[in-house]
C-alpha cells in the first residue's frame, strides 16, 4: 500500500453550546413569574445541550473544531500544539469516539487506545491487582494480554508489596505509577495521548517520556497532545498547530513549535518599556530586550545547535561613565547557569556619550540544555559602581533539541537531564582481539580496516 | 478484541435511527464482565454485614408488610401465610426495583469513564442488571427456606417458569434502565423522581395484595405494568396459589420486549451526546 494512512481526518467540525447568562428580572412580579416558569426554562436549556435548531441564537454556540483535515501515516508520531481552547482535546475525543463530530468524517485503521488521563476506571475499593485487570480491560486489553504482562506491569510501577491492598490506601504517586504502568503496556496500533505527563514528579515524568520514545520507535502511530513543547519537538517528527478550532499549520515539529511560540504580539522573547516606566537610574535606562536568532529575528524557540543572541537596548541619559551591560541565564528549574558580561572592546574602559545603544551577547549553539531559559538583564556604571537597572525574567526562550543526530544527544532519543548540553569531541582507541588497532586518524594510530 | 484490529473505524455524524451493533457488544464482552464483577465486588465494600444487606432490605419489608397489611389490614394472601406470600412478591420486585435504580444512575456513576474512554455505552446499564442477580439469588434462597419452614413446596413447572420470569424481569429492567439512564444523564430529575416512582409502581403490582383484588375489567390494563404478570406467575409457580395467569405473562413478555427494544434504540440515539451533556 502506497497510501498507507492510519488516520484520515476530513473536514471535521464540532459544535458545542456554552452557557449564556440568563436575562434578569428587576421587578418583583417579573421575578416571581421567572421563578414559576423556571422548570420550562430549565427544560429548554437542558434540551438545548444536545439539540441545535436552525434559527436559534448563535451567540451561545462555539465551534470547538472547524473543518479540520489531515492524514496520519502508519507509524507517524504527530504532536498537536495549540493554546488552551484551541480544540486539541476535542479532536482527541473525536478520534477516540468519545464524542461525535458535528460534521466531517474520520477513518481510522487499526486498534486505537487513548490515554486521556491515566487511571480512568480505577476504583478505590478494588485492590491493585483487581484494578490492573479492570483498567486494562477499560483500555482495551484482553484478559490474556493482561495476565501475560501482569508481572511486568507491577514491576514497572514498583508497587508489588501493595498489590493486594485497595488502591484507596495508596499514595497518589503510587496510584499514578500503577495506572501509567498499565497504560504503558498497551499494544495498540494507534495511541492517543493527552497530557499524561502532567502528573507525577520529575523523575516519573522522565520515565514516562522514555516509555513514549519506545512506543514511537516500535512503529506505532501516536497522536500526542501536550503543553510541553520540548517533549513534543523531541518525540514528534511532525506537528499540527490548532488555533480557534482550525488547523493553521502542519509540518515538521520544530518549525510548528517555533511558530506557535512566536505567535502573537505578547511574545516572551521581546519586551520593551515606555520611557515613563522603564527601569533605570540617572545615567541609563532600559528600553527593550530581545531574544534573536542568527538572522536577527525575534525567536522564542531556538534549535539547540544554533546560537542565540540576547539584545539589550538602553539609553544613556548622562555622559561620562563607563557602563557594563550584563545578562544572567537561568533554566526552568530556576538554576543560575551563568553570567555574561559585555566584553565589546569598542566600549570597554571608555566613557560613553549620550545616545541609544544596542548590545548583543551571543550564547553559542550546543551549550544550553533543552527547555525554557529565563534571562535577567542588568546594567551598572563602574568606577565607581552605580547600579542602573536589574530586571529579573526580562525575556524567555525555549531551547529545542533535535533528533537529527548532530546535536549532543546524537541518536539517543530518551529524556536527558542536565543544566547544560555541550557537544564534546569524542575519540576511541580500540585494540581488537584480531590484533588490529582502530583509532582516530591524527593521534599517531593508523586506521586499519578489515 | 482482535476483531476490531483489522477493521477500519469510520467516525462521522450519525443520522436517522441507529442500529444496535451486536457484534461490537460481543467484542466488548470482557469489559462487560469486568463491569459486572466490579459492581458486585464494590457494592458492599467496607460494610460489616456485606452482602447481607441484599437480604435485609426485602426481609424487613416483608416483616413490615406482614404486620401492616397481613395482621392489621388483614389482606388476603391466596391461602398461604402472608409472610411467604409477600416475600414471594418482593423477591422479583426488589430485584426489579434495585436494578432499575442502579441502571438509571449507572451512566452518571461512570461519567468519568464516559468522558475519557470509548466503549459501547450499552454495556453500562446491562451490567447493572446482571450485577444485581447475585442479590436476587440470595433473597430467593431465603424465600425457599421460609417456604420449607411452612411446608410449601414449588410445583415442577417452577424449574422452567422461574428462569423465564427472571429473564423477563431482566429485559424489562434493562429496557426501562436504558430509557431512564439516557434521560438522567441530561436531566437529573430522573434520579430524584425515580425513588418515588418505584414506590408507587410497587402498589401497581400484586406485591402486597393478591391479584384477585383487581376488578376483572381492569385486569389487562393493570397487566401493562410488566411486573404484574411476572410477579403473579412467579408466585403461582412457587406457591401454587392458583392457575398460571398465561394472559398476563404473555402481556408482560410483550411489554418487556417492547421496553427493551425501544430503550436500546433510544439509548443508542442519545449515546452520541452523552459525553457532551453529562
Amino acid at each position: 500500500m502506497t497510501n498507507d494512512f492510519a488516520i484520515r481526518v476530513h473536514d471535521v467540525s464540532k459544535r458545542y453550546r456554552i452557557g449564556v447568562r440568563d436575562s434578569d428580572h428587576d421587578t418583583l412580579v417579573g421575578k416571581v413569574i421567572s421563578k414559576l416558569s423556571r422548570p420550562i426554562h430549565n427544560l429548554r436549556r437542558l434540551r438545548s445541550l444536545s439539540q441545535f435548531e436552525p434559527g436559534q441564537k448563535a451567540e451561545d454556540v462555539i465551534w470547538a473544531l472547524k473543518d479540520v483535515s489531515f492524514d496520519v501515516r502508519s507509524g507517524e508520531v504527530v504532536g498537536l500544539i495549540g493554546s488552551n481552547g484551541a480544540g486539541k482535546s476535542t479532536l482527541l475525543k473525536i478520534l477516540s469516539q468519545i464524542t461525535e463530530p458535528t460534521g466531517g468524517r474520520v477513518e481510522i485503521r487499526g486498534r486505537v487506545s487513548s490515554l486521556l488521563e491515566v487511571g480512568t476506571g480505577f476504583h478505590p475499593e478494588l485492590t491493585g491487582r483487581e484494578n490492573v485487570f479492570l483498567n486494562g480491560a477499560v483500555l482495551g486489553m484482553t484478559r490474556r494480554e493482561i495476565e501475560s504482562k501482569f508481572e511486568e506491569i507491577v514491576e514497572f510501577a514498583g508497587v508489588s508489596r501493595f498489590i493486594e491492598t485497595p488502591v484507596k490506601r495508596y499514595s497518589s504517586g503510587m496510584k499514578v505509577r500503577l495506572a501509567f504502568a498499565v497504560a504503558a503496556h498497551l499494544e495498540p496500533e494507534i495511541l492517543l495521548v493527552d497530557e499524561v505527563l502532567a502528573v507525577g514528579d520529575i523523575a516519573f515524568q522522565k520515565k514516562c517520556l522514555g516509555k513514549m520514545d519506545n512506543v514511537a520507535k516500535e512503529g506505532r502511530t501516536v497522536i500526542f497532545v501536550s503543553h510541553n513543547i520540548a517533549s513534543i519537538t523531541r518525540l514528534c517528527s511532525r506537528a499540527i498547530l490548532l488555533e480557534n478550532g482550525r488547523a493553521v499549520m502542519d509540518g515538521p515539529a520544530h518549525e510548528v513549535a517555533s511558530v506557535y511560540l512566536n505567535a502573537g504580539e505578547g511574545t516572551a522573547a521581546f519586551r520593551q518599556w515606555d520611557a515613563a516606566q522603564a527601569p533605570g537610574g540617572d545615567i541609563a535606562r532600559l528600553r527593550s530586550v530581545k531574544v534573536i536568532d542568527e538572522d536577527g529575528e525575534i525567536a522564542e524557540s531556538i534549535d539547540i545547535r544554533r546560537k542565540v543572541g540576547i539584545q539589550i537596548e538602553f539609553e544613556v541619559l548622562k555622559e561620562g561613565h563607563e557602563l557594563l551591560p550584563t545578562f544572567h541565564v537561568f533554566n526552568q528549574e530556576g538554576l543560575y547557569l551563568f553570567p555574561a558580561l559585555d566584553l565589546d572592546p569598542v566600549w570597554r574602559r571608555r566613557k560613553r556619550p549620550r545616545g541609544v545603544y544596542k548590545t548583543t551577547g551571543w550564547i553559542p549553539g550546543n551549550l544550553l540544555s533543552e527547555g525554557i531559559h529565563l534571562i535577567q538583564v542588568a546594567l551598572a556604571a563602574i568606577h565607581p559602581f552605580i547600579p542602573q537597572f536589574n530586571e529579573h525574567s526580562a525575556v524567555a526562550f525555549t531551547v529545542v533539541d533535535s533528533t537529527e543526530g548532530d546535536s549532543a544527544r546524537g541518536d539517543f532519543a530518551q529524556a536527558l537531564g542536565g543544566a547544560v548540553r555541550p557537544r564534546l569531541e569524542w575519540s576511541t582507541v580500540a585494540e581488537l582481539e584480531s590484533g588490529t588497532t582502530v583509532g582516530p586518524v591524527g593521534l599517531g594510530v593508523a586506521r586499519t580496516g578489515k | 478484541m482482535s476483531e476490531l484490529s483489522v477493521a477500519t473505524t469510520i467516525i462521522e455524524p450519525r443520522k436517522g435511527l441507529i442500529n444496535i451493533r451486536f457484534r461490537e457488544l460481543w467484542a466488548y464482552r470482557e469489559l462487560f464482565l469486568f463491569f459486572v464483577w466490579r459492581d458486585i465486588k464494590v457494592r458492599y465494600a467496607q460494610s460489616v454485614l456485606g452482602i447481607g444487606w441484599a437480604v435485609i432490605q426485602p426481609v424487613f419489608s416483608m416483616i413490615v408488610f406482614t404486620v401492616v397489611f397481613g395482621n392489621l389490614a388483614k389482606l388476603e394472601s391466596d391461602g398461604q401465610p402472608y409472610q411467604v406470600f409477600s416475600l414471594a412478591g418482593l423477591t422479583l420486585w426488589s430485584y426489579f426495583s434495585t436494578t432499575l435504580t442502579d441502571a438509571s444512575g449507572s451512566l452518571i456513576k461512570n461519567s468519568n469513564m464516559i468522558q475519557k474512554i470509548y466503549f459501547p455505552r450499552l454495556i453500562v446499564p446491562i451490567a447493572s442488571v446482571l450485577g444485581k442477580l447475585v442479590d436476587f439469588f440470595l433473597v430467593l434462597l431465603v424465600l425457599l427456606g421460609l417456604m420449607a419452614y411452612y411446608g410449601i413446596f414449588p410445583g415442577a413447572e417452577a424449574v422452567v417458569m422461574v428462569p423465564l420470569l427472571v429473564f423477563m424481569t431482566m429485559m424489562a429492567a434493562a429496557g426501562a434502565g436504558m430509557w431512564l439512564s439516557s434521560l438522567a444523564i441530561q436531566y437529573r430529575d430522573i434520579n430524584y423522581g425515580l425513588h418515588f416512582g418505584i414506590q408507587l409502581l410497587m402498589y401497581a403490582a400484586p406485591v402486597v395484595y393478591p391479584l384477585s383484588y383487581v376488578p376483572v375489567q381492569y385486569r389487562l390494563l393493570y397487566g401493562l405494568n410488566p411486573m404484574v404478570g411476572i410477579i403473579e406467575g412467579f408466585r403461582v409457580s412457587l406457591l401454587r396459589t392458583g392457575p398460571m395467569p398465561w394472559d398476563l405473562i404473555a402481556l408482560s413478555f410483550v411489554v418487556s420486549v417492547a421496553l427493551l427494544a425501544s430503550g436500546a434504540t433510544y439509548f443508542r440515539n442519545k449515546e452520541r451526546v452523552f459525553a457532551d451533556v453529562v
